[in-house]
């Protein structure tokens, strides 16, 4: 990232990591401590700089992430979902069925006591181009008990997705990607064999992986052209971090459930936004 | 080199191959059946190897119907390229041997097409190899019948037998139709997305189903699916009721069928015994159908609902054959009755079986 223009001080402003999950904080330029006074110097910039003239804002649009902030929330789901289903074949299957203790069963409405849900896939509608991908960590996908792990995700456009198998099984990734410039792949893993990788150029929701030879195993990826996403958890929060302030339409979407949009406004304060995901009956 | 139409041993091995073709069939409709499809990843190889070279312990879950259909397919292959040199080589009629040439391109175009689905990643290839599938074992059939003893007798009286214009008309209608129905069924399952409509006789409790998008999601929110099948659509629900519909059709039509020939042909035609065969399959086949929505679309059954397709259309074919015979002049035939083995047929025939 080129320094800055016009700010008169020889610095450079870096999003550290993935800062969808660890709310990236400001690094001075020999990589000192984020409390540094250099960076509280720009801190005090920048709000004169929001507060007073927008054009030269524009242009340096990169200052604006010091005013990033995060989006919290938490997801429901109002009504009573399907029971889920035992995964028979899995179960009866001679090599994968013995690596289950329980009897398995499907995993489409991760349901808590007051509705929370999980693995619903929240971001911030159309926005693009600005993925960080390519640098920030791979997302790992297992192979665990001949099923996926996580069953849902979500990864940016350019970021790896490292596919592992810890099965004594033979299993095949085959991605079915929709969107044009996503490609599809189908490769044989044997037990112990390498990770296998996968990127994704295009921008997609719910992008399917699965395994043919044990057609019960398949799994959810949402690839954005933006860091601005992120998955519910069991509790169904959700936290988008590092959001510039402004007005967006949030939106919630899950495999099943549907989607549900908000809009939003992101203040120096962030914002804090609960949506509900109704099924129809 | 002696050719004749009377070549009892060239005539078993097409039986053979017709019935192994039928086996294939069922073998490809059993990967299907477990979306078994892409299990093993690559083609002519399998996982990297010789496909007859293929280590058994890679023969795991879907891998086990996948590379058996691979193998039993390579079976077929050897069978109709044995059968189409034998014709070429022993049977005197022109026509014939060139249909035998056909089946050998069209079993090789059908292996091809089977390892392009896999190369290209193509769910749609699949609806057009099953399709396939179902001429080759017509063509297949047909070699079979014309090759028998009992069509040499059938043809050398085949006025009795004479079948009117519109019981002809309609065997070859129905026949088409058939062939339509196998269309729609093939392309409903290869939108690997299990059942569209989960129940029967009813259709979401209803006599014809909701298809709004509120409606189809509705159905989406409540189906939980154990394999990787994809959403439904409402083209989907509407094609499963055509094939409900259309299902409906050909069983009138058979029975019509059934009914016309013993009424106006007598229960000694063979046309008569044939169509009342094709009406038992089709009672099979429509309680079959039920069936695989019963046992929410269980393999087995959704596999057998397709092989007992494939020999309805195979009836249907054969009868609409018999049928346009007993009433045509075929010159190349005649010239083969002419020949020295024919002779030997009796001068009574009856046909054997139908
Ligand atoms: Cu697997």
């Amino acid at each position: 990232m080129a320094p800055p223009s016009g700010g008169g001080v020889g610095f450079l402003i870096q999003v550290k990591g993935n800062p969808g999950a660890e709310g990236g904080r400001f690094a001075c330029f020999a990589e000192e401590c984020y409390s540094c006074p250099v960076s509280q110097l720009i801190e005090r910039l920048n709000m004169k700089l929001t507060l007073g003239v927008s054009g030269v804002l524009a242009a340096l649009a990169t200052w604006n992430l010091a005013l990033a902030a995060d989006i919290t929330g938490t997801v429901t789901l109002k009504g009573t979902p399907p029971p889920e289903v035992e995964i028979t074949p899995l179960k009866n299957d001679p090599t994968c069925g013995p690596l289950h203790k329980d009897v398995p069963k499907t995993r489409f409405y991760v349901v808590g006591p007051k509705g929370e849900l999980a693995d619903v896939v929240v971001s911030l509608k159309g926005i693009t181009g600005k993925s960080t991908g390519a640098s920030v960590a791979p997302l790992v996908i297992d192979q665990k008990g001949c099923e996926y792990l996580p069953y849902v995700a979500a990864v940016q456009t350019g970021q790896k997705i490292d596919v592992k198998n810890s099965d004594p099984v033979m299993h095949n990734v085959h991605d079915t990607p929709t969107a044009s410039g996503n490609k599809e792949r189908n490769q044989a893993m044997l037990p112990g064999g390498p990770d296998l990788t996968f990127t994704f150029d295009a921008p997609e929701e719910f992008l399917r992986f699965k395994c043919d030879v044990h057609p019960w195993m398949f799994a959810y990826v949402s690839v954005f052209d933006s860091p601005y996403f992120a998955v519910t958890g069991a509790d169904g929060s959700f936290k988008i971090a590092n959001v510039p302030p402004g007005k967006y339409t949030l939106e919630a979407r899950h495999r099943k459930a549907g989607t549900v949009t908000k809009e939003i406004e992101v203040t120096d304060n962030g914002a804090q936004a609960d949506l509900v995901l109704e099924l129809k009956q | 080199m002696f050719r004749s139409a009377n070549n009892p041993w060239l005539h078993r091995f097409a039986v053979l191959t017709a019935l192994a073709a039928l086996g294939l069939i069922g073998v490809g409709g059993l990967v299907t059946s477990h979306e078994a499809g892409m299990a093993v990843t690559d083609w002519p190889t399998s996982n990297g190897y010789n496909m007859f070279l293929f280590p058994v312990s890679q023969w795991v879950g879907g891998v086990f119907y996948e590379h058996t259909h691979r193998l039993v397919a390579s079976g077929v292959g050897l069978l109709t390229t044995i059968l189409a040199v034998w014709l070429w080589l022993k049977d005197c009629r022109v026509w014939l041997r060139r249909l035998g040439v056909i089946a050998f391109f069209g079993v090789v175009f059908q292996g091809v097409l089977g390892g392009l689905r896999v190369v290209l990643l193509k769910d749609q290839i699949g609806i057009f190899h099953a399709t396939l599938a179902q001429m080759f074992l017509v063509l297949v059939s047909v070699l079979a019948l014309l090759t028998s003893p009992w069509w040499q007798r059938f043809v050398a009286s085949a006025r009795e037998f004479a079948v009117p214009l519109g019981l002809r008309r309609l065997f070859l209608f129905t026949t088409l139709l058939i062939l339509a129905q196998l269309v729609v069924g093939a392309t409903m399952r290869h939108q690997h997305a299990g059942l569209s409509i989960p129940d029967f006789p009813l259709a979401y409790g209803r006599i014809w189903p909701d298809t709004s998008p509120t409606a189809v999601a509705r159905y989406n929110q409540n189906r939980l699916e154990v394999t990787a099948a994809n959403p439904i659509t409402a083209f989907q629900i509407e094609l499963q009721m055509a094939h409900r519909l259309l299902a409906l059709t050909v069983l009138g039509l058979v029975a019509a069928s059934a009914w016309g020939t013993r009424r106006r042909l007598g229960g000694r035609n063979p046309a008569t015994k044939l169509a009342a065969a094709w009406l038992a399959l089709i009672g099979i086949q429509v309680v079959l159908g039920a069936w695989t929505i019963w046992s929410n679309k269980a393999a087995d059954i959704a596999t057998a609902h397709v092989v007992v397709g494939a020999a309805s259309l195979v009836t249907g074919a054969l009868l609409s054959l018999i049928a346009f015979r007993s009433v045509a002049e075929f010159r190349s035939v005649a010239a083969a009755v002419v020949d020295e083995p024919t002779r030997a047929i009796s001068p009574h025939p009856l046909p054997r079986a139908a």
